[in-house]
């Protein structure tokens, strides 16, 4: 199949020298200061706002969705099943304090404070283009760490294979949780080279200030190759695990969510067409760019596979 | 009160009863209400709208033989009549400001896309009802032969049940429910039209 080369990265996007010289003066007071979401998690995740991230050649030059509509419609069952629930009832959903259990193939398995976990690492900010399975997208300035910076501090062995996410389960403050609409709590899953891909952050924020609850509160997964359901959000559990884990699309329909679900074009989901899609804000649908546009960096990872029976 | 300005007065509640879901769209979108995804939105409301009205038109017909009011009726043409234009809005919308006349990737989605088939299969079958819903046509037709084509809508209606049933990511209840009253409605006739044969010759 034709794998499209060259994402929007040019000689513009390196980090200039001498930004990238001050990089350590950058970390050092983020890591004193302003890393009030890590350290403070106390504080509550609402009062972390103002967050600041190194700007990042990954992100993309398109003009990013307003804010209104990416903290406004959003699929995130755990609140309600309409694109307007989550804003509406993801108020109740105590984002902190938080922990994030790890386990699996790992030298340092345990259950850690939010904090320690994003502890040391320099926020970033990564404008990512999100395209949703259901044939919509948008352009969003995430702020996050790459996954890989966080995973590899638990040290992974060599039988990590794959690495299995867990969304919160708490009926009394997920509503959506009530009805097994998917089998709760949500799970998705990533091979672990592609959790270890530079691309692959865990997010903490957006659009300058930490992440509502309705975009998955206090941190969820980005993978802006796949389809938007891959990107699992509030996550309390991450395990190394040996063989292809079960994530909650596919388990409720094997046969239209496959595993990898990386954006693509000329695999049409079975009941509609994959090949265009509409930026949330404009008229006429554009047509989609096979891996999202982000063939360039990641098609590497697939080389070989039929992508088409690995859909 | 006298009669006639009492049957306006229902009639034109009625009429408004159908119309409003309309209004209420185009307001909304007048103001920008519509979410972030406005097109979505529309064609799905209008669709929703279009299946609820043709299952009130399914539902007449029982209601005024088991309330012994068979004036009811009357109300029939109108909402069937209204259940065609908020369909062929519905449609408008998905050809036009969803597709953008994009004729290929329309076919693709009538061929390839069972829910679209089924959905076009439904909306095919509405037009002829659509154009014989005039008094002209009645006449023209015969009333035998008018109700033997308008009995298209127990089928019309199913397919429209499966075309919402089959879009449907993850939550099928709505779409259950509405099958459910259409099942409801269809058993009724059905039992009925067995009472009458089997009380026929008797009487006879």
């Amino acid at each position: 199949m034709l794998i499209r080369h060259g994402g929007d990265l040019t000689e513009n996007d390196v980090t200039p020298r001498d930004v990238y010289l001050r990089r350590r003066d950058f970390m050092s007071g983020l890591i004193g200061g302003g890393l009030a979401l890590a350290g403070g998690a106390t504080a509550g995740a609402e009062a972390a706002t103002g967050l600041k991230g190194i700007a990042s050649p990954y992100s993309t030059k398109e003009t990013p969705t307003g804010r209104a509509d990416i903290t406004g419609y959003n699929n995130f069952y755990e609140f309600g099943l309409d694109k307007e629930d989550p804003a509406r009832n993801a108020g109740s959903l105590k984002a902190s304090p938080w922990t994030v259990k790890i386990d699996g193939h790992c030298n340092k398995p345990g259950t850690y404070d939010i904090g320690d976990f994003l502890r040391g690492n320099p926020l970033q900010q990564r404008i990512y283009r999100l395209r949703c399975v259901e044939g919509w997208s948008m352009v969003i300035p995430w702020l996050g760490v790459p996954l890989a910076d966080l995973l590899k501090k638990y040290e992974p062995t060599s039988k990590a294979k794959f690495v299995a996410f867990e969304t919160l389960y708490r009926p009394s403050e997920m509503p959506g949780q009530r009805r097994a609409v998917l089998d709760w709590p949500y799970r998705e899953g990533l091979r672990i080279d592609e959790a270890m891909h530079p691309l692959t952050i865990m997010a903490v924020g957006l659009y300058g200030e930490s992440l509502p609850n309705q975009n998955g509160a206090p941190m969820r997964l980005v993978v802006p190759w796949k389809y938007g359901f891959k990107s699992i959000k509030s996550v309390v559990r991450i395990s190394f695990v040996e063989k292809q884990p079960r994530t909650a699309w596919n388990d409720s329909a094997p046969q239209e969510y496959g595993f990898y679900s990386n954006v693509n074009p000329t695999v049409d989901h079975p009941r509609w067409s994959q090949a265009s899609e509409r930026r949330i804000g404009e008229f006429r649908r554009r047509e989609t760019l096979m891996f999202n546009g982000y063939g360039g960096q990641v098609a590497g990872l697939y080389s070989g596979m039929d992508l088409k029976k690995n859909f | 009160m006298d009669r006639r300005a009492l049957d306006r007065l229902v009639y034109g509640l009625v009429w408004l009863a159908c119309f409003a879901p309309l209004l209420w769209l185009a307001w909304r979108g007048f103001n920008n209400d519509l979410g972030a995804n406005p097109i979505d939105k529309l064609i799905r409301e209008l669709g929703v709208w279009g299946l609820r009205l043709l299952i009130v038109g399914l539902a007449i017909t029982p209601l005024a033989r088991i309330l012994k009011q068979p004036r009811l009726i009357r109300f029939r043409r109108t909402v069937g009549l209204f259940a065609f234009a908020y369909v062929l809005l519905h449609l408008t919308n998905y050809v036009v400001t969803d597709q953008w006349f994009d004729w290929a990737a329309i076919g693709k989605d009538i061929l390839k896309r069972p829910f679209i088939t089924v959905g076009m299969a439904a909306f095919v079958l509405l037009v002829p009802l659509a154009v014989t819903s005039t008094n002209w046509a009645l006449r023209k037709l015969g009333p035998v032969r008018w109700r033997k084509l308008h009995r298209l809508t127990y089928l019309i209606v199913p397919l429209g049940v499966i075309h919402y049933l089959m879009l449907v990511k993850a939550d099928h209840q709505p779409p259950l429910i509405y099958g459910a009253i259409v099942a409801l409605l269809l058993g009724w006739r059905m039992w009925e039209a067995t009472r009458k044969r089997i009380n026929r010759p008797a009487r006879g």
